[in-house]
């Protein structure tokens, strides 16, 4: 009798599921928002006196508003297929980190006051009431989500897991118990027009000596230009590329692709930043007032087009939201896709054969791509399907010769997140972020064994940052992560066309 | 929070950044610069009194590659990079040097 024809399961690592271990992370919270941070962003400036109330009629309105809300509370069957799949809690083995556990803090007090079966027997419906104990729990625990969503890809109902961390959140903020990282910095977006707060003037001078430093490498006049009225392109990216690196070099990357392609673009020194951390803490309001910022600067400057930089909440933001928030963009050149994101410019550059490319000038690296959450599962780019995960790695592998993938389901749709993601990317929270880049560091490490790679290319200033970071806890060097537009940067030939 | 020195008091962040810039003198920044477990050398004072210069005028922290040129044109060409700023501040420049410097600490997504 002849044998049955399949394949024999390929040895997994070890551990699969992370051994459970209770409380692991309960010391892990981040620095609340003083007074005068919350003040400015409206929201009270401490825990309200009669916070349990005001939480649950916040939570009542919340529903009302978003219906979406309301099925993700109810939806849940607790089958499990979301536990395993957070890189938070394979990091930190805390059983509160299970996404559907970590849900469970907020459903459970829905149960409790929104559901029939909850008001009458808790007990028998895991219904609990809003006790200091657990409002302690929620700031504890939704300050380790990162709103990732890889959770959500695995679900059968398709809860948004990251929705219920966001109203969680906008609750919290609602009671006076905010977040001290996100919210200090949504204070300066809204005060001087970006996160790291850089004034005009500094980034005025800041973009000069990047001029500077690109004649001084290539011998080519390169403009950074900022407030230029009447230019074509209004690049709004996120304002760490002005400040740190490896994220400048993105932006060199931008400047040159723009150069090269004869496009007239600028920068705005009012809308100077493409994050939008109104996302991260679930507020409207300021995802709004944010957004509404690149209108103005948009109208302001007279521009025909927006292009997003490097940042993926930001073009998640972009994407999916800027049409309601901040829209119609009827008065941008309807040919070009608004907003457009920097990789489909410099894409669709490449495929008309705009840009003259020496891919050996990258042979000293050998490439992987780290998809970025938002990205990934929560955007697109280019015209067909999948267009978010082809884009980048084209454009890579048009520029540079050695490029390999992670492990299939590290990566697209199932990316890990860098573990800094959220309004999370703060120190108070580093053993957090440490612990959760465990499963991006694990796939690293594989096809840094099997294939050298040396540098992780990736498309979000939040993962450059968390993983210059975190590499060296785990035996890499900070520098092995770097933008895309890095490597088109050392690519790219400037001058005249051959 | 806060901390002693010299008899007198100096109110900080939760991280332990001044909270008022004017409190900032040498000796604070020695006491902060022992809680970093930085050895302050001649290079590292010239990288914090950069920063203090830049911080006046223009009310942030320079920019990496601002920092990195400054420094260069300062110590030396082979000075004027971000590693060498990190053998320095291992923290990272921008963090560790501005807390320091007496500076708030730069935040974002950095």
């Amino acid at each position: 009798m002849a044998a049955p024809t399949f394949e024999t399961p390929k040895f997994r690592d070890i551990p699969i599921v992370p051994v459970l271990m209770p409380q692991a992370m309960a010391a892990s919270r981040p620095f609340v928002a003083a007074a005068p941070i919350q003040q400015a962003l409206g929201f009270p400036g401490e825990l309200v006196p009669d916070w349990e109330q005001k939480a649950i009629a916040k939570l009542g309105e919340l529903l009302g508003k978003y219906r979406s809300l309301r099925v993700y509370l109810d939806a849940c069957v607790h089958c499990g297929a979301c536990t395993d799949k957070c890189h938070y809690f394979i990091g930190t083995q805390d059983p509160k980190n299970m996404p559907v556990a970590r849900q469970d803090l907020l459903r459970s007090v829905y149960r409790r006051h929104f559901t029939v079966a909850g008001k009458l027997f808790p007990k028998l419906v895991g219904a609990r009431d809003l006790t200091k104990e657990l409002l302690d729990d929620w700031y504890t625990y939704f300050n380790q989500c990162s709103e990732c969503r890889r959770c959500s890809v695995f679900c059968p109902y398709g809860i948004d897991t990251a929705e219920i961390t966001m109203a969680a959140k906008e609750i919290m903020n609602s009671i006076g118990l905010g977040q001290k990282y996100t919210n200090e910095i949504l204070g300066k977006v809204h005060r001087i027009g970006n996160n790291l707060g850089l004034p005009g003037p500094a980034l005025e001078d800041t973009l000069l000596g990047l001029e500077e430093d690109i004649a001084a490498d290539t011998g080519v006049e390169v403009k950074l230009p900022l407030d230029a009225k009447g230019a074509e392109v209004l690049l709004v990216t996120p304002s760490a590329d002005f400040f740190s690196e490896p994220h400048v070099e993105s932006l060199i990357g931008y400047a040159k692709v723009f150069h090269q392609a004869g496009i007239s673009w600028t920068l705005s020194s009012h809308a100077s930043e493409a994050g939008n951390f109104g996302m991260f803490v679930g507020n409207y309001e300021q995802m709004k007032k944010i957004s509404l910022r690149v209108r103005q600067a948009a109208l302001e400057l007279g521009v025909k087009r927006i292009v997003v930089g490097e940042c993926g909440h930001a073009w998640r933001v972009a994407y999916s939201f800027w049409n309601t928030l901040a829209g119609p963009w009827d008065f941008l050149d309807s040919r070009y896709p608004a907003p457009q994101h920097i990789c489909e410019v410099t894409h669709d550059l490449i495929q008309r054969g705009a840009l003259t490319l020496d891919k050996e000038a990258n042979d000293h690296r050998i490439i992987t791509f780290h998809d970025s959450c938002n990205v990934a599962r929560a955007s697109r780019m280019g015209g067909t399907p999948g267009g978010q995960f082809t884009i980048p790695r084209e454009i890579i592998k048009s520029v540079a010769n050695h490029f390999h993938d992670m492990h299939p389901d590290t990566i697209g749709e199932k990316t890990f997140c860098c573990g800094g993601g959220g309004g999370l990317l703060t120190d108070d929270l580093m053993e957090l972020r440490v612990k959760g880049a465990l499963p991006r560091m694990e796939a690293l490490k594989q096809v840094v064994d099997e294939h050298k790679v040396n540098f992780m290319a990736t498309i979000c200033a939040i993962c450059k940052a968390q993983f210059s970071k975190v590499l060296p806890y785990y035996g890499f060097d900070m520098s092995m992560v770097g933008g895309v537009h890095q490597l088109v940067s050392t690519a790219i030939r400037l001058g005249a066309k051959e | 929070m806060s901390f002693e020195l010299n008899g007198r008091t100096y109110d900080t962040d939760e991280e332990g950044y001044l909270t008022n810039l004017a409190d900032w003198n040498e000796d604070v920044a020695g006491y902060l610069a022992r809680e970093e477990k930085v050895d302050m050398t001649e290079s590292h004072w010239e990288v914090v009194n950069f920063l203090r210069e830049y911080y006046n005028e223009f009310q942030i922290a320079p920019a990496i590659r601002v920092l990195t040129k400054a420094i260069g044109k300062k110590l030396g060409p082979d000075k004027g990079n971000s590693k060498y700023l990190y053998e320095l501040f291992p923290y990272g420049p921008a963090k560790q040097a501005c807390k320091i410097a007496g500076l708030p600490k730069p935040t974002g997504c950095i």
